[in-house]
């Protein structure tokens, strides 16, 4: 019981110090090259919460984060580190535009039919990394980054063949009917690009916590996270699992590419690199301690780092890099929670001189 | 709880220490200054595409042109550097709803976000570098690469001893064939016999991918290669001077700006310069007299002098050789050879 206490008390404690200190040495890099930390930082609030069209635009930022934590997280789970999300994503928004220009579909079940088979490809394209690392035992990480690459070059190759739109770096839009954007909503908040996603990435919120927790397949995949030769052992069918986690994974992976597609661009740009928001999700799933209340968390807090950086430009000239100075050393004091860990335990320790060494050596391991 | 506030306090302490004390002297806005002893309050706007406005090419050359713009009128500038594709509207909204007189996209990839609000926005004013975008809210500046090129075609076909030459592009996209056909004609024309290597990296941003493609064209038996391709051709450049330091007589042509002031003299041979600079500044300076040319498309060249080569081209080009540039240079602004342009 104390134990467990102690523990749910540090995982919140830890989280909370890191952004604090974050925020401190991002001011500490502000005050060293001229800029003034106040006057950025309630620039960057002014940002986030200015205008409608600020709200709008920040939730658009926010729900690939929230999605892509959650594609880290699951697979988190199952014991397997997906730093493949990029590739998955650029697989959504590959269906979703197949579906949303090729095909001609009644507008309420075109951008339906477009996220699910965007969501599909994301899926299986999870699925192929979770195949081989279950039944053949290829290293995830390896077979996800070299997927990655084959998804960004492939939807190249689609796009240029299949969809180009002629002088551009970019696929022809979408059909009007394949959009999932909320019109009426956009106009409210000042054309901000908001759609239907956002419904969306509550319910696989929703979907993530309760799978997880109080489904049978969730438990399998927890346990067979924790070990993996207990599994074997009990006789449940690990890779059977791995697949179908990474499945799960590349779904929501896919998702962000086709609300990309759908909602915001309503194209696919041929771009030289990966858009990079499934490394963020590796932050936002660290930092969220892979629950879904965390995680959603997590993302919003780094939807407003991320949006409010240009803020801090605008507002107080401060270089963008400053912003990913904060997130970079947030993410740093999570990963590093001995750390922290390591100075709550001095900082109590000198409280509790006089009081029994149990405790001391409980969080000493923690440490 | 009380464990908790004791270390929460110093830490808001420390920081609110640490904002006070900084808030007094580095709170002067420098632009703001400025603009206080200009006696005009234009205010100008830029936002970069991906990159950065130190990536020593466009955004860079653009920020000076506006930069020199307020040393020389006083007037309030400021750039956003989106970090994805999904910045790229807000940032520009973030000037057209703070009253900017006059909002610059540097580069083709901002095209449809410009498109976009110059269509919501009518009353703003936009421009946009090395795209058309055709609304009479827009100023559209582009170059004319490929006689620029083509000048840095004819030195390099006159200064090749291989008789090989290479070419290396970003991704293949109009405004980069632009350089590799004027640079192939330029080439052809005092050349004709030489043979030219082409190779696209596929990626602007990609200084291994420089390298490569330079070792493979290098190797091929090249022994000068122009290169359009952003932060990649880096990669280019280094590869050149590891030849050049195991005495391997190699040449570069740099590309945007004068790159012979980044990567020396050992290597550069002269660099084809796209004077964003000045573009930015000419059509700001005609907002300001009232002429801004919304709805056209200002297309620079040599006549124009929107390109040319490297005002040092002479350190390592020889002067005969400067001599014939002269002649074609001529010949193209008279508008006897008409340059492709694919």
């Amino acid at each position: 019981m104390k134990i467990r206490k102690i523990f749910q008390y540090d995982s919140l404690l830890v989280p909370i110090i890191a952004i604090a200190l974050g925020l401190i040495i991002g001011a500490l890099f502000m005050l060293l090259g001229g800029y003034n930390p106040t006057v950025a930082y309630v620039s960057m609030i002014e940002k986030v919460i200015g205008s409608s069209y600020d709200v709008g635009e920040l939730l658009r930022t926010i729900a690939p984060l929230i999605l892509s934590g959650l594609a880290v997280a699951i697979a988190f789970k199952v014991g397997l580190f997906n730093i493949g999300v990029d590739g998955q994503i650029i697989m959504g928004s590959l269906g979703a535009l197949i579906v949303g220009t090729q095909l001609s579909l009644p507008s309420i079940i075109h951008g339906i039919v477009a996220v699910l088979f965007g969501a599909l490809l994301g899926g299986l394209w999870g699925a192929i990394a979770g195949y081989l690392k279950g039944s053949k035992g290829i290293n995830e990480v390896i077979t996800t980054i070299m997927l990655n690459y084959i998804a960004l070059y492939s939807s190249h190759m689609m796009i240029r063949a299949f969809m180009p739109q002629e002088g551009t770096q970019r696929s022809e839009l979408i059909k009007e009917s394949a959009s999932i954007k909320i019109n009426f909503l956009s106009d409210m908040m000042g054309g901000a690009r908001i759609h239907w996603g956002f419904l969306i990435v509550i319910l696989v919120l929703v979907f993530y916590h309760y799978y997880l927790n109080k489904t049978k397949w969730g438990y399998e995949i927890r346990v067979t996270g924790l070990n993996i030769q207990a599994t074997k052992y009990a006789g449940i069918n690990s890779s059977k699992i791995m697949v179908r986690t990474m499945f799960i994974s590349g779904l929501f992976g896919g998702l962000i590419g086709t609300f990309n597609v759908l909602g915001v661009f309503n194209y696919m740009a041929i771009s030289a690199s990966t858009s990079g928001i499934g490394f963020d999700g590796i932050a936002v799933a660290l930092l969220g301690g892979n629950t879904a209340i965390g995680i959603l968390l997590a993302g919003i807090l780094f939807g407003i780092l991320t949006y409010g950086a240009q803020g801090m430009s605008f507002g107080a000239g401060v270089p963008n890099e400053i912003g990913d100075v904060v997130i970079s050393a947030i993410i740093f004091f999570v990963s590093a929670p001995g750390i922290i860990k390591h100075l709550l335990y001095r900082f109590r320790n000198k409280q509790k001189r006089t009081e029994n060494t149990d405790e001391t050596t409980k969080s000493k391991k923690g440490a | 709880m009380r464990k908790l506030m004791k270390l929460v306090v110093p830490m808001v302490l420390i920081v609110s220490l640490l904002l006070a004390g900084c808030s007094n002297d580095s709170n002067t806005n420098t632009n703001e200054e400025s603009n206080a002893d200009g006696n005009n309050d234009l205010k100008f706007g830029m936002v970069t595409d991906l990159g950065s406005v130190n990536d020593k090419s466009f955004n860079q050359s653009a920020w000076e042109g506006l930069q020199q713009l307020q040393e020389d009128k006083g007037y309030e500038v400021r750039y956003l550097e989106p970090k994805s594709d999904g910045e790229v509207v807000p940032n520009l909204l973030e000037f057209v709803n703070a009253g900017y007189d006059l909002t610059w996209g540097t580069a083709a990839t901002l095209q449809d976000a410009i498109t976009e609000i110059a269509s919501s926005h009518l009353d703003t004013k936009l421009g946009i570098v090395d795209a058309v975008v055709d609304m009479p809210n827009v100023a559209s500046v582009t170059f004319k690469e490929e006689e620029g090129s083509f000048l840095v075609g004819v030195i390099a076909g006159l200064t090749t001893e291989s008789n090989k030459v290479g070419f290396v592009g970003g991704m293949e996209i109009p405004v980069i064939k632009r350089f590799e056909s004027g640079f192939k004609a330029g080439v052809e024309a005092v050349n004709p016999d030489a043979e030219i290597i082409i190779n696209y990296t596929g990626d602007f941003s990609r200084v291994d991918m420089g390298k490569s493609a330079a070792s493979t064209i290098y190797d091929a038996g090249a022994d000068i290669i122009f290169h359009a391709s952003g932060l990649t051709g880096n990669g280019i450049f280094n590869e050149a001077q590891e030849r050049f330091e195991s005495g391997d007589r190699v040449w570069v042509i740099g590309v945007d700006m004068d790159q012979s002031l980044t990567f020396g003299d050992d290597v550069t041979l002269t660099s084809m310069i796209k004077k964003v600079d000045e573009a930015v500044y000419q059509v700001s300076e005609q907002l300001e007299q009232g002429e801004f040319p919304g709805g056209e498309e200002t297309s620079l060249g040599l006549k124009e002098d929107g390109v040319d080569i490297a005002p040092t081209s002479d350190k390592n080009v020889s002067p005969e050789v400067l001599d014939v540039v002269e002649e074609y240079r001529q010949k193209i602004i008279d508008g006897e050879i008409e340059v492709p342009t694919n």
